[in-house]
Protein backbone atom coordinates (compact mmCIF):
# COMPACT_ATOMS: atom_id res chain seq x y z
CA UNK A 1 0.00 0.00 0.00
CA UNK A 2 2.93 2.50 0.75
CA UNK A 3 3.17 2.72 -2.99
CA UNK A 4 -0.39 4.66 -3.04
CA UNK A 5 1.39 7.60 -1.16
CA UNK A 6 4.12 9.99 -2.11
CA UNK A 7 4.85 13.09 0.04
CA UNK A 8 5.13 16.00 -1.79
CA UNK A 9 6.23 19.33 0.37
CA UNK A 10 3.39 19.79 2.66
CA UNK A 11 1.28 17.90 -0.03
CA UNK A 12 -0.18 13.73 0.60
CA UNK A 13 -0.51 12.21 -2.65
CA UNK A 14 -3.11 9.48 -2.33
CA UNK A 15 -3.40 7.04 -5.08
CA UNK A 16 -7.09 5.13 -4.49
CA UNK A 17 -7.65 2.07 -4.99
CA UNK A 18 -9.31 0.37 -8.13
CA UNK A 19 -12.59 -0.46 -6.04
CA UNK A 20 -13.23 2.12 -3.30
CA UNK A 21 -15.28 0.34 -0.71
CA UNK A 22 -15.99 -0.36 3.10
CA UNK A 23 -13.30 -3.12 2.83
CA UNK A 24 -10.36 -0.94 0.96
CA UNK A 25 -11.64 1.96 2.87
CA UNK A 26 -9.90 1.05 6.44
CA UNK A 27 -6.69 0.74 5.67
CA UNK A 28 -6.65 3.23 3.50
CA UNK A 29 -7.62 6.22 5.87
CA UNK A 30 -5.23 4.04 9.09
CA UNK A 31 -2.11 4.86 6.51
CA UNK A 32 -3.03 8.37 5.05
CA UNK A 33 -3.29 9.49 8.69
CA UNK A 34 -0.39 8.25 9.96
CA UNK A 35 1.30 10.09 7.01
CA UNK A 36 -0.62 13.29 7.76
CA UNK A 37 0.38 13.25 11.60
CA UNK A 38 4.13 12.13 10.92
CA UNK A 39 4.49 14.20 7.95
CA UNK A 40 3.31 17.25 8.74
CA UNK A 41 0.56 17.74 6.14
CA UNK A 42 -1.13 19.96 5.44
CA UNK A 43 -3.44 19.23 2.19
CA UNK A 44 -4.01 15.87 0.67
CA UNK A 45 -5.27 14.80 -2.88
CA UNK A 46 -7.09 12.17 -3.83
CA UNK A 47 -6.14 10.45 -7.40
CA UNK A 48 -8.86 8.76 -8.54
CA UNK A 49 -7.14 7.81 -12.08
CA UNK A 50 -7.76 4.08 -11.59
CA UNK A 51 -10.72 4.21 -9.57
CA UNK A 52 -13.48 2.11 -11.50
CA UNK A 53 -16.06 2.07 -8.36
CA UNK A 54 -16.58 3.91 -5.57
CA UNK A 55 -19.41 4.23 -3.08
CA UNK A 56 -20.32 6.05 0.24
CA UNK A 57 -17.16 4.33 2.16
CA UNK A 58 -15.35 6.67 -0.42
CA UNK A 59 -17.25 9.51 1.11
CA UNK A 60 -16.28 8.64 4.83
CA UNK A 61 -12.85 8.09 3.70
CA UNK A 62 -12.20 12.06 2.27
CA UNK A 63 -14.63 13.24 5.06
CA UNK A 64 -12.09 12.28 8.12
CA UNK A 65 -8.95 13.27 6.11
CA UNK A 66 -10.60 16.12 5.35
CA UNK A 67 -11.22 17.24 9.36
CA UNK A 68 -8.05 15.86 10.09
CA UNK A 69 -6.36 19.07 8.13
CA UNK A 70 -8.98 21.58 7.81
CA UNK A 71 -8.44 22.82 11.36
CA UNK A 72 -5.01 23.85 9.89
CA UNK A 73 -6.34 25.62 7.15
CA UNK A 74 -5.41 22.98 4.79
CA UNK A 75 -7.46 21.19 1.52
CA UNK A 76 -8.99 18.48 0.12
CA UNK A 77 -8.21 18.02 -3.56
CA UNK A 78 -10.06 15.22 -5.76
CA UNK A 79 -8.24 14.77 -9.46
CA UNK A 80 -9.12 12.27 -12.16
CA UNK A 81 -12.90 11.74 -11.55
CA UNK A 82 -14.60 9.80 -14.03
CA UNK A 83 -18.60 10.74 -13.71
CA UNK A 84 -19.24 8.00 -11.62
CA UNK A 85 -17.05 9.44 -8.79
CA UNK A 86 -18.31 13.22 -9.30
CA UNK A 87 -21.38 11.91 -9.29
CA UNK A 88 -21.31 10.48 -5.72
CA UNK A 89 -19.12 13.01 -4.60
CA UNK A 90 -22.08 15.82 -6.17
CA UNK A 91 -24.50 13.45 -4.15
CA UNK A 92 -23.36 13.52 -0.62
CA UNK A 93 -22.67 17.69 -1.06
CA UNK A 94 -19.21 17.20 -0.54
CA UNK A 95 -18.17 20.09 -3.42
CA UNK A 96 -18.80 22.76 -0.68
CA UNK A 97 -15.95 21.65 0.94
CA UNK A 98 -13.13 19.99 -0.99
CA UNK A 99 -11.59 21.53 -4.93
CA UNK A 100 -12.63 19.02 -7.83
CA UNK A 101 -10.11 19.43 -10.46
CA UNK A 102 -9.19 18.11 -14.23
CA UNK B 1 -63.58 -15.91 -28.70
CA UNK B 2 -60.77 -13.25 -28.48
CA UNK B 3 -58.22 -14.56 -26.63
CA UNK B 4 -55.95 -11.99 -24.77
CA UNK B 5 -52.47 -12.86 -25.35
CA UNK B 6 -50.26 -11.89 -22.13
CA UNK B 7 -46.59 -11.08 -22.77
CA UNK B 8 -44.47 -13.63 -21.53
CA UNK B 9 -41.39 -12.11 -19.44
CA UNK B 10 -38.63 -14.16 -18.23
CA UNK B 11 -38.14 -14.76 -15.15
CA UNK B 12 -35.05 -15.99 -13.37
CA UNK B 13 -34.33 -16.10 -9.74
CA UNK B 14 -30.67 -16.76 -8.18
CA UNK B 15 -29.71 -17.00 -4.65
CA UNK B 16 -26.75 -16.33 -2.53
CA UNK B 17 -25.98 -16.80 0.93
CA UNK B 18 -22.04 -15.63 2.12
CA UNK B 19 -20.30 -14.78 5.22
CA UNK B 20 -20.39 -10.86 6.43
CA UNK B 21 -16.70 -10.29 6.16
CA UNK B 22 -15.96 -7.45 4.52
CA UNK B 23 -13.67 -9.50 1.38
CA UNK B 24 -17.96 -10.10 0.23
CA UNK B 25 -18.73 -6.87 -0.75
CA UNK B 26 -16.98 -6.86 -4.07
CA UNK B 27 -18.31 -10.30 -4.35
CA UNK B 28 -21.86 -9.44 -4.00
CA UNK B 29 -21.27 -6.47 -6.90
CA UNK B 30 -20.01 -8.98 -9.03
CA UNK B 31 -22.61 -10.87 -8.44
CA UNK B 32 -25.30 -8.80 -9.31
CA UNK B 33 -23.20 -7.15 -12.34
CA UNK B 34 -23.33 -10.88 -13.69
CA UNK B 35 -27.03 -11.31 -13.11
CA UNK B 36 -28.11 -8.10 -14.48
CA UNK B 37 -25.56 -8.26 -17.99
CA UNK B 38 -27.81 -10.05 -20.00
CA UNK B 39 -30.05 -7.05 -19.83
CA UNK B 40 -27.22 -4.92 -21.70
CA UNK B 41 -27.93 -2.16 -19.34
CA UNK B 42 -25.20 1.02 -20.07
CA UNK B 43 -21.98 1.65 -17.91
CA UNK B 44 -24.30 3.90 -15.38
CA UNK B 45 -27.35 1.53 -15.14
CA UNK B 46 -24.66 -0.88 -13.71
CA UNK B 47 -22.84 1.25 -11.62
CA UNK B 48 -25.91 2.59 -9.60
CA UNK B 49 -27.10 -1.57 -8.91
CA UNK B 50 -23.74 -2.37 -8.17
CA UNK B 51 -23.56 0.76 -5.07
CA UNK B 52 -26.75 0.14 -4.25
CA UNK B 53 -25.88 -3.86 -3.16
CA UNK B 54 -22.34 -2.39 -2.18
CA UNK B 55 -23.97 -0.08 0.47
CA UNK B 56 -27.24 -2.64 1.38
CA UNK B 57 -23.93 -5.37 1.77
CA UNK B 58 -21.85 -3.30 4.37
CA UNK B 59 -25.03 -2.34 6.50
CA UNK B 60 -25.01 -5.84 6.88
CA UNK B 61 -21.58 -6.46 7.79
CA UNK B 62 -21.32 -3.43 10.53
CA UNK B 63 -24.58 -2.96 11.61
CA UNK B 64 -26.27 -6.06 11.34
CA UNK B 65 -23.68 -8.06 12.41
CA UNK B 66 -21.78 -5.65 14.04
CA UNK B 67 -18.20 -6.47 12.45
CA UNK B 68 -18.80 -9.87 14.35
CA UNK B 69 -19.97 -12.34 11.31
CA UNK B 70 -22.97 -13.90 10.23
CA UNK B 71 -25.00 -14.67 6.83
CA UNK B 72 -26.17 -12.43 4.45
CA UNK B 73 -28.34 -13.78 2.22
CA UNK B 74 -28.83 -12.04 -1.46
CA UNK B 75 -31.73 -12.75 -3.59
CA UNK B 76 -31.83 -11.37 -7.37
CA UNK B 77 -34.82 -11.60 -8.95
CA UNK B 78 -35.17 -10.66 -13.12
CA UNK B 79 -38.75 -10.15 -14.26
CA UNK B 80 -38.88 -8.91 -17.86
CA UNK B 81 -36.75 -5.63 -17.93
CA UNK B 82 -36.46 -4.98 -13.60
CA UNK B 83 -34.37 -6.55 -11.15
CA UNK B 84 -35.29 -6.96 -8.00
CA UNK B 85 -33.00 -7.12 -5.02
CA UNK B 86 -33.42 -8.59 -1.62
CA UNK B 87 -30.29 -8.35 0.73
CA UNK B 88 -31.56 -9.79 4.29
CA UNK B 89 -29.64 -10.49 7.68
CA UNK B 90 -30.22 -11.58 10.77
CA UNK B 91 -28.52 -9.45 12.67
CA UNK B 92 -29.52 -6.79 15.53
CA UNK B 93 -32.05 -4.97 13.23
CA UNK B 94 -32.85 -1.57 13.58
CA UNK B 95 -34.82 0.23 15.94
CA UNK B 96 -36.22 3.29 13.81
CA UNK B 97 -35.93 2.83 10.09
CA UNK B 98 -37.23 6.46 9.35
CA UNK B 99 -33.85 7.81 11.26
CA UNK B 100 -31.97 5.24 10.27
CA UNK B 101 -32.45 6.15 6.31
CA UNK B 102 -32.42 9.63 7.10
CA UNK B 103 -29.24 11.57 5.12
CA UNK B 104 -26.07 12.01 6.67
CA UNK B 105 -27.77 9.44 10.04
CA UNK B 106 -25.43 7.01 11.19
CA UNK B 107 -25.41 5.19 14.32
CA UNK B 108 -21.54 4.81 14.27
CA UNK B 109 -20.04 7.78 13.71
CA UNK B 110 -16.85 6.54 15.51
CA UNK B 111 -16.60 4.12 12.11
CA UNK B 112 -16.35 7.14 9.46
CA UNK B 113 -19.11 5.81 8.30
CA UNK B 114 -20.89 9.15 5.78
CA UNK B 115 -24.61 8.14 6.75
CA UNK B 116 -25.37 8.23 2.53
CA UNK B 117 -25.76 4.27 2.35
CA UNK B 118 -29.97 4.08 2.27
CA UNK B 119 -30.18 7.77 0.24
CA UNK B 120 -27.59 6.80 -2.54
CA UNK B 121 -29.78 3.09 -2.32
CA UNK B 122 -32.94 5.32 -2.69
CA UNK B 123 -31.16 7.42 -5.18
CA UNK B 124 -29.83 4.67 -7.30
CA UNK B 125 -32.51 2.46 -7.29
CA UNK B 126 -36.27 2.85 -8.56
CA UNK B 127 -37.64 2.06 -5.56
CA UNK B 128 -36.32 1.03 -1.42
CA UNK B 129 -38.35 -1.12 1.06
CA UNK B 130 -36.36 -1.76 4.59
CA UNK B 131 -38.41 -3.84 6.81
CA UNK B 132 -36.52 -4.38 10.59
CA UNK B 133 -37.22 -5.89 13.70
CA UNK B 134 -34.78 -5.48 16.89
CA UNK B 135 -33.09 -8.19 17.63
CA UNK B 136 -34.56 -10.00 14.64
CA UNK B 137 -32.40 -8.38 11.41
CA UNK B 138 -33.42 -6.15 8.23
CA UNK B 139 -34.64 -6.60 5.30
CA UNK B 140 -33.83 -4.61 2.29
CA UNK B 141 -35.66 -4.58 -0.98
CA UNK B 142 -35.46 -2.42 -4.30
CA UNK B 143 -35.67 -2.38 -7.37
CA UNK B 144 -34.37 -0.85 -10.91
CA UNK B 145 -35.79 -1.22 -14.64
CA UNK B 146 -33.29 -1.53 -16.92
CA UNK B 147 -33.12 0.37 -20.51
CA UNK B 148 -36.00 2.79 -19.54
CA UNK B 149 -34.67 5.44 -22.65
CA UNK B 150 -33.68 4.01 -26.01
CA UNK B 151 -30.15 2.98 -25.99
CA UNK B 152 -29.36 5.42 -28.21
CA UNK B 153 -30.28 8.32 -25.81
CA UNK B 154 -28.94 6.43 -23.15
CA UNK B 155 -25.64 6.30 -24.41
CA UNK B 156 -25.34 10.00 -25.72
CA UNK B 157 -26.11 10.84 -21.95
CA UNK B 158 -22.66 9.19 -21.10
CA UNK B 159 -20.50 10.56 -23.28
Amino acid sequence: MEENFAVIENYLMVKMPSEVDHHESMALSKKADEYILGNRIKNVVFDFEDTKFMDSAGIGVIIGRYKKIECFGGKVIAVNCSRQIKRILDMSGLYKYIEVME
Amino acid sequence: METVKKEKSVINTIVIKFDAISQNESFARIAVSAFAGVLNPTVEEISDIKTAVSEAVTNCIIHGYENCGGVITMELMMEGNTIHIMIQDEGVGIANVMQAMEPLYTSKPELERSGMGFSFMEAFMDDLHVFSEPGEGTVVRMSKSIGMLPRMVRDMDEV
